[in-house]
């Protein structure tokens, strides 16, 4: 019995080994390619007055283009506000407060001023992660190259123009392919500042943090207390197991 | 129980008795092997999950909308508005990887201990059957949210049918009801996904376990317990599947509950594996996504449909090998021809062939999910061909080298005496 249990678990080593080796591999094959490098999105579910913050900027700065069909403004209940707080100072369209964050701008106009109809944003940090939003909505550049005179460096030749500028200012990139001394080719970007915004760059990056807070927040609200139930419901499974298991040891006594 | 409950029980009896003899054949005198070891839960678990997904299903169509304008907001809308409806779509989406991870653990247990040999080739084909419908629930259920990968995903299975010679183009057009993938599409994979498909795999689910119950359940020495009864005429070597093995299976179901909720409430996307981050993003016909993957538990036979090149001008070879690799299956009992039934029995041939089909499933899995470039290309010394694309090809055939070759390898393999009675 020894022997085959030796057997079994040298089998399933082997077969968990592989596939881990092979994973390591490619993560390391990965991590050396290109494209811009994401900055981790330095966000904290729990922090209500930054997802506060974040609701501000994004009715302030988002909601004029990109809608968010799915979220209705009661909702920001949520985040610590009350219904007076909300329609105080986040309706401006004059919508019930049960209604969703529609906006005013048609596909068709959307899809004639930029191109591409600016996309919902209500799950747009499930799309794309709150990592690539952060760093995205900080590397955008001028460029005379584009229609809207702006690109970024994540998102190349994105239609979008820099919608935040006025708070971070103008920036250009250099984008430079270097070869090193083993010949392994590279590229290399070099910012430089072109004109001040009306936040220092600490500020900036702060009031990004909040609005992926805040995207990441709406693209799924129940998070917060989807992590509570599951500890409960942890918890409870935990108990039954122990009489479940019990109840099996019982009956289980008397087979040979 | 008081008398008058039992003076009803009698009642019922006397004008139906075939419920308390099922109860018996099916339950209590249902006499099972009594060493079934850890492999022997996910039989019972992947009965367990097909439940879950019914109900959890039938929830999920009282609020979702079977329209191409309306599917996305409709799951959104679930998400969010629809009291509860949040935990049902993630126990319905994590259902359907867990029932795939259950019911793959459950044929590697027939691959174990060769549940599939002689007197049990029916059941293993049945189980085969319910394995293509789940592939089938699956696909057609995939297109529901409506989002990019879902739209995605079922444009290139359906093109898979356009590639098939003479009839292809037409075949797609059938399917999909359409030019493209479609409203008309998405009415009627709805139609498969919650009422014909199901239907089939209850149905499929009932014989599977009728024919079980007629011959007996295997288990890990492959002894048959039936060779070797008591004077009461009951195996010796086995117990009544209820309550020992009711009990038992309750343990199996609540540590798998555990999992299945530390997935639901902790990581419902699973890193994007259950839940893929593009389609949180709306279909759209008109831009095709860079990288289009398929759920995991399709990539080993998606990364075989990749590794086989296009020959004569056309994709089929492809697609007549995704589908060979599936079709396999059904052969097995055939395939197989080791006197012995367990891997404990067997010889080493089986276990290198064993432990390199399993590497070469994972293997091809895990390529499945990364596009064909991931690990760039090898030197000009050869070629230049795509790493991917040569270990997926390496592992393709491997793959159907386990099957190909088994008839040598079973019959050539040394084997151990198999007692006459199961080893504790």
């Amino acid at each position: 019995m020894i022997m085959r249990t030796l057997t079994v678990n040298r089998l399933i080593v082997a077969l968990l080994a592989a596939p881990l080796a092979a994973l390591a591999l490619v993560t390391a094959v990965q991590a050396s390619e290109g494209g811009y490098r994401l900055d981790p999105a330095p966000i904290d579910h729990n922090d209500l007055a930054s997802l506060q913050r974040g609701a501000r900027t994004f009715v302030n700065y988002c909601l004029n283009c990109h809608g968010a069909q799915y979220m209705r403004y009661n909702r920001l209940q949520d985040i610590g506000l009350t219904d007076q707080q909300i329609k105080d100072n986040l309706v401006f369209t004059g919508v019930r407060i049960g209604e969703p964050m529609k906006v005013a701008l048609s596909k068709e106009d959307g899809k004639a001023w930029f191109n591409v109809p600016p996309p919902d944003l209500t799950v747009i940090a499930r799309a794309r992660g709150a990592d690539w939003l952060y760093t995205y909505l900080r590397t955008f550049y001028r460029d005379p190259k584009t229609v809207t005179g702006w690109n970024n460096a994540v998102f190349q030749n994105v239609a979008m123009p820099h919608a935040l500028w006025a708070l971070q200012g103008e920036r250009a990139l250099e984008i430079k392919n270097v070869k090193d001394e083993s010949g392994h080719e590279h590229v290399e970007y070099h910012w430089s500042e072109l004109s001040k915004g009306t936040q220092s760059t600490i500020e900036y990056d702060r009031t990004v943090r909040d609005l992926v807070n805040f995207l990441v927040y709406m693209g799924e609200p129940i998070a917060a207390e989807r992590r509570h139930i599951g500890v409960i419901a942890l918890f409870v499974l935990g108990i039954l197991f122990v009489f479940a298991y019990w109840l099996k040891r019982e009956y289980w006594k008397d087979v040979h | 129980m008081s008398t008058k409950l039992m003076a009803l029980w009698e009642w019922f009896d006397a004008r139906m008795p075939s419920v308390k003899q099922e109860y018996k054949k099916h339950l209590t005198e249902y006499y099972a092997p009594k060493n079934f070891n850890f492999w022997y839960y996910f039989g019972s678990l992947a009965l367990f999950v097909l439940v879950i997904q019914i109900v959890s299903g039938i929830w999920l169509t009282m609020s979702y909308k079977p329209d191409a304008n309306l599917a996305f907001g409709s799951v959104e809308y679930i998400m969010r508005d629809v009291p509860g409806g949040w935990v049902i779509r993630y126990i319905h989406s994590t259902g359907a990887s867990a029932f795939f991870l259950v019911v793959y653990l459950h044929m590697f247990r027939g691959l174990l201990y060769g549940s599939y040999k002689t007197p049990r080739e029916l059941i293993w084909i049945f189980g085969v059957l319910i394995y293509l419908c789940l592939m089938g629930e699956a696909f057609f259920g995939y297109l529901l949210p409506w989002g990019q990968m879902s739209y995605w995903g079922a444009q290139v299975i359906v093109n898979l049918f356009s590639s098939v010679p003479f009839i292809g183009p037409d075949l797609a057009v059938w399917i999909r009801g359409d030019y493209v993938v479609s409203d008309a599409t998405l009415n009627r994979f709805f139609a498969l996904h919650v009422i014909a498909l199901p239907l089939a795999l209850l149905g499929l689910v009932v014989v599977h376990l009728l024919a079980l119950h007629d011959v007996g359940s295997n288990n890990p020495d492959g002894v048959e317990i039936k060779k070797v009864k008591g004077p009461d005429g009951k195996p010796l070597d086995g117990i009544p599947f209820h309550p020992y093995y009711t009990v038992k299976d309750i343990v199996g179901v609540v540590v798998f509950l555990a999992i299945f909720c530390v997935v639901i409430f902790f990581a419902p996307e699973m890193g994007g594996y259950f839940l893929e981050y593009n389609n949180f993003v709306p279909a759209d016909p008109l831009v095709t996504p860079a990288h289009i993957a398929p759920v995991w538990y399709f990539t080993p036979y998606y990364s075989i449909l990749r590794a086989v090149p296009p020959m004569f001008y056309s994709q089929f070879p492809g697609v007549l090998a995704m589908g060979l690799a599936v079709l396999l299956l059904f052969f097995l009992p055939w395939l197989d021809r080791s006197p012995v039934k367990s891997i404990r029995y067997r010889g080493p041939y089986y276990k290198i062939a064993l432990t390199t089909f399993i590497i070469s499933f994972l293997v091809l899995g895990y390529l499945g999910t990364v596009p064909t470039n991931a690990w760039g290309q090898f030197g000009p010394w050869l070629g230049e061909a795509e790493r991917c694309t040569v270990v997926a090809r390496i592992g393709t055939i491997l793959y159907f080298l386990f099957f190909l070759l088994m008839p040598w390898y079973t019959a050539r393999d040394s084997v151990k005496p198999v007692p006459e009675r199961v080893t504790s």
